[in-house]
């Protein structure tokens, strides 16, 4: 097993019980649910990590036209779908007890929920083809092009509408205000690695399988 | 730049020897004006200026996905194989965007034209409106023809077309209705730049990533 896996293992066990059992700064509303953060942004971070992965794999598709390249485009993809529901998940929970509704209107959840809709979409396109070659083409195509209209749109939306719930946008003051005596970062940046490196492990796993499979199969 | 015209008037010649088709898209941008202004009874001359610009860009957006949809299936697979061997990939998608883009002002134009005499016309600078539309056609053309190139090569097209175009298109979208309210609002025009600037932002990506990509979607 290579090093960053018992990284990961370590930042969990870390993350898991720093994140549950270390002091932080009260807040009102928010109080013990500012935990939440530890697990809902770095899910965030992973998805974006996870899905720039898996396009610049579908430009390397295009470019050497090689089957294992397209293989690992779609399970990176594919982790990257699982973290954003997760992500979204943890967010509506989260939005439900202090902002008081499960889905406001607000520019960050649009964009993800535009994000889903890209990768959902995709999943479609991929199962509507019958010859591989294609199939690998096609789709890799469709990732590139999707991902390159959702980047400006993360960009885009929080200027478009300049209030927004979350912190640091609008009237609401960044995180940095809430986190007064730096005791959330001491979990939040362990998190943000921890939840790549899960994200890309799994994925790993997801490719191996698939390998294995192909090999089956011939 | 002779290939690309070349091919344009081809697009142009064919679109008019079947005249039905363009016939049946103006009908279909008609009716669905039409229907909007029977759904709201009385009340079709006298509707928020917001909802009247939103339900004018969902019509919009619906009348360029169907319109956009037929650019590479209503030729048949024969005749694609032999432009690929005339014509390079370059030049046709730049070819049917270029056309798309012409095909889009007609119709949101008149779109426009029908849309405001129907629903009543409370657009204070109408030049701006003008404007986003402008940059609509070309946005809408540019993201659909690529999107069109894609479903085409898939099995039951005509939904994949719209659900692979939607999530896309949805940031433009956004910006203009923003730039769209701003016109109807008739605020200082230099309130708008920023959108304008976004929009032809965005339009840059679209249409270079097009003619980039398409390619790889060519050969197969």
């Amino acid at each position: 097993m290579s090093w960053w896996k018992y990284l990961c293992i370590l930042l969990m066990i870390y993350v898991y019980t720093g994140g549950i059992l270390m002091p932080i700064p009260r807040q009102p509303i928010l109080y013990e649910t500012a935990r939440n953060l530890y697990f809902h942004v770095p899910l965030w971070f992973a998805m974006i990590l996870l899905l720039a992965l898996s396009v610049w794999h579908a430009v390397q598709y295009l470019r050497s036209g090689k089957t294992d390249h397209d293989l690992q485009s779609v399970e990176l993809a594919n982790t990257g779908l699982v973290f954003g529901i997760l992500g979204f998940v943890t967010g509506a929970i989260w939005g439900k007890y202090t902002w008081g509704s499960a889905l406001p209107q607000d520019p960050k959840l649009l964009s993800t929920e535009i994000a889903m809709l890209i990768y959902l979409a995709y999943w479609v396109l991929r199962g509507s083809f019958r010859d591989d070659q294609q199939r690998a083409r096609i789709s890799a195509v469709y990732n590139i092009f999707a991902f390159a209209a959702f980047i400006p749109l993360t960009i885009i939306l929080p200027r478009l509408a300049t209030d927004s719930l979350h912190p640091g946008n609008g009237g609401n003051p960044g995180f940095k205000i809430y986190d007064s005596d730096h005791s959330m970062k001491l979990v939040f940046y362990p998190a943000i690695i921890m939840m790549m490196l899960l994200g890309y492990w799994i994925s790993t796993l997801r490719i191996r399988y698939r390998r294995l499979l192909a090999i089956v199969e011939e | 730049m002779q290939e690309v015209s070349a091919l344009i008037e081809k697009e142009i010649r064919l679109e008019w020897r079947q005249r039905y088709a363009l016939n049946g898209m103006l009908l279909y941008l008609v009716s669905t004006i039409f229907v909007c202004y029977l759904s709201f009874r009385q009340k079709a001359g006298h509707l928020e200026p917001i909802t009247w610009n939103t339900l004018f860009w969902i019509i919009q957006l619906f009348t360029a996905v169907s319109a956009i949809a037929k650019s590479f299936t209503q030729e048949r697979a024969g005749r694609l194989l032999y432009y690929y061997s005339l014509a390079s990939p370059l030049g046709i998608i730049l070819s049917k965007m270029l056309y798309n883009t012409g095909l889009m002002l007609l119709l949101s134009l008149l779109g426009y034209v029908v849309y405001a005499f129907v629903m009543g016309n409370p657009v204070g600078d109408p030049g701006m409106y003008l404007v986003a539309i402008g940059l609509g056609a070309m946005g809408f053309a540019g993201t659909l023809t690529m999107v069109a190139g894609i479903a085409s090569k898939a099995e039951n097209s005509p939904t994949l077309m719209s659900v692979l175009s939607f999530p896309i298109i949805i940031p433009m979208l956004l910006v203009l209705l923003k730039l769209s309210k701003n016109a109807l609002d008739g605020i200082d025009r230099s309130f708008s730049t920023d959108e304008i600037l976004t929009l032809l932002a965005l339009n840059a990506i679209v249409w270079v990533l097009s003619l980039i990509l398409f390619p790889f979607l060519w050969k197969s």
